[in-house]
């Protein structure tokens, strides 16, 4: 792996991260991650959408002329989601029927012609498919931890309706926090996505700033100490 | 020869903000032993977990936010965020109930923001309006009031119902409150005065709701004469709940219930001097306080009528706290010397 993955890499997962930093895609976001089932579901599918189509873009970035490239990158991008949309449909429909309208409105999504704008239009597919593959994991990752979060707090269950994806085996894998749990609905409800992804926003800041704090503080002092300071 | 030149204001108020706020925590007093003599140990249950939840979470708030803490922690302002709360939510809350009620309050809704001072919401409205959202059923389950209630409701059915998760047959404890039967009673098309037949209704709203009311109001009015609070905010919002409630209820008094009749009920009066006078969280203009006040008491007769809640007073309260910074800019006084006109 050369520094240039591993730039990648850091930047999509966290440096940079869409949910986190970029703040971007926050209508699917805040509306889908009632759950860890939902936001898995809606992760991927953003996963798979982005590298099928910022690989697709880096292809034939040189053949786009500049002034049509939003509406090119855009018939791409949907072509794209709408083969998806066909797969979910067949393969994981209860899934797909929760998700309902936020698997086509992955074309509006900002980070997929985000990223084809900011990056696979002037890189190589391989450049191209892995950042898009690592915005789309730290994209996902803030799904399914808010998506959890929301819905530890709002129902006390973690992975409910899990064999929505993962087939009927997965009905055990759901954990409920007992029976006399009174859960906080408004977590459930659009403020708690809002709070719950600027609690998320926080954290992360907050281990931003103890990191710099701490590669500060294990840097040698470079100034003699005076007299006074001793 | 030197002379020192100061900008505006030369006369500055007597008052800190701890004695402002211990005045208003006075001007509870009528309204709370009221509460005490109907509903007995709910209530100072009530105020003594929420007081103590607000201290708990304002002393870690400061801490973690690198604050001094006595300053803060002695200004009363937690204080008065828990009593609020303790009065408005029902007697015999589960201490979750009211710790998760505060800590929304306290933590979210005053230090998220930016401590006292830079809360654009109403704390205690905030808690409230939270825990109505998510426990609308522990929420609306009020105890019937009760003359001495210490006598009818006991210590003991108090630690069940608080700490053990909830004394056996405490339904027959409880009933809806006057808004809450009015309001249901309205939807199954009956006339008002078949609902006021049925008992419960005193001479201006609930029994027992009643009294608490006029004791908000009697509280209320030692606060104007204090000129801790100006007339405008609950002039405004009385009077504009009155217009509404008066129109409606001359076009048919059978199915609205009389001006009367919300104007006392509920957290109307609570509302009007101690909730939408928060002085961080309304509008500061004179002109503005009216506009502001008189949305809360639009607000809360549109919802008490047509919502799916009995009470608003939190609600029509947060909603006209968004338009405070507009209002705001609108109604600034003309300064003196200059032309008439908006500012900007």
């Amino acid at each position: 792996m050369n520094s240039s993955y591993r730039e990648l890499t850091v930047a999509g997962l966290w440096r940079n991260n869409p949910g986190l930093v970029q703040l971007l895609g926050l209508c699917p976001l805040m509306a889908v991650t009632t759950n860890f089932v939902n936001g898995l579901g809606l992760g991927l599918a953003t996963i798979i959408a982005l590298v099928a189509s910022n690989l697709a873009i880096s292809l034939v970035r040189n053949y786009i002329r500049e002034e049509i490239r939003i509406p090119a990158f855009v018939l791409i991008i949907a072509g794209n989601v709408t083969l998806i949309e066909m797969l979910m449909k067949a393969y994981f429909h209860e899934l797909y029927n929760i998700l309902g309208i936020f698997i086509p409105l992955i074309v509006t999504n900002c980070i997929v012609i985000g990223r084809s704008e900011a990056y696979a239009s002037k890189n190589p597919p391989a450049h191209a498919g892995y950042d898009s593959l690592m915005m789309g994991v730290g994209f996902l990752l803030v799904l399914v931890v808010l998506g959890g979060m929301r819905e530890l707090v709002a129902n006390g269950t973690l992975f409910a309706q899990a064999h929505l994806m993962f087939g009927e085996a997965a009905r055990g894998m759901t954990i409920t926090l007992g029976e006399d749990f009174k859960g906080l609905l408004l977590a459930a409800l659009p403020p708690g996505a809002f709070l719950g992804l600027g609690f998320l926003v926080a954290l992360k800041n907050w281990i931003d700033k103890r990191m710099e704090q701490r590669t500060k503080a294990s840097q040698p002092v470079t100034e003699p100490l005076t007299g006074e300071a001793a | 020869m030197k002379f020192t030149t100061r900008t505006s204001p030369y006369v500055t108020g007597q008052q800190d903000v701890g004695s402002i706020m211990r005045q208003v925590l006075y001007a509870m007093l009528p309204g709370i032993l009221i509460l005490i003599w109907y509903f007995g140990w709910g209530t100072l249950s009530n105020l003594l977990l929420a007081t103590g939840f607000a201290l708990l979470f304002e002393w870690g708030m400061l801490k973690l936010r690198n604050r001094p803490v006595s300053p803060f922690l002695n200004d009363y302002s937690a204080v008065l965020t828990a009593w609020l709360l303790a009065v408005a939510m029902p007697a015999f809350s589960p201490w979750w109930l009211i710790g998760i009620a505060v800590l929304f309050a306290i933590v979210i809704a005053k230090h998220l923001y930016g401590g006292l001072g830079y809360n654009p919401f109403n704390p205690a409205m905030v808690g409230y309006a939270a825990m109505l959202v998510s426990y609308p059923v522990q929420m609306t389950i009020w105890p019937v009031p009760v003359d001495f209630s210490f006598n009818h409701i006991g210590f003991g059915q108090m630690l069940q119902q608080v700490f053990a998760g909830g004394a056996q047959g405490w339904d027959a404890f409880t009933a809806a409150t006057p808004l809450d039967a009015v309001k249901v009673n309205l939807r199954m098309d009956k006339p008002l005065s078949d609902i006021y037949a049925n008992g419960h209704f005193g001479l201006l709203a609930g029994q027992a709701w009643e009294w608490v009311s006029l004791a908000w109001l009697a509280g209320g009015l030692w606060l104007l004469l204090r000129k801790v609070i100006t007339w405008q905010i609950p002039a405004a919002l009385l009077g504009s709940l009155a217009l509404m409630s008066g129109i409606f209820w001359l076009i048919d008094p059978q199915a609205y219930a009389s001006p009367l009749f919300h104007l006392f009920s509920g957290a109307a009066m609570l509302g009007a001097f101690f909730i939408a006078t928060d002085p961080v969280s309304s509008s500061t203009t004179p002109l503005g306080k009216v506009f502001y006040a008189g949305g809360i008491g639009a607000f809360t007769w549109v919802i008490r009528t047509w919502g799916g809640y009995p009470d608003a007073i939190a609600f029509s309260v947060l909603i006209m706290n968004m338009a405070v910074p507009l209002i705001d800019y609108y109604t600034q006084p003309r300064v003196y010397g200059t032309k008439r006109g908006f500012p900007g």
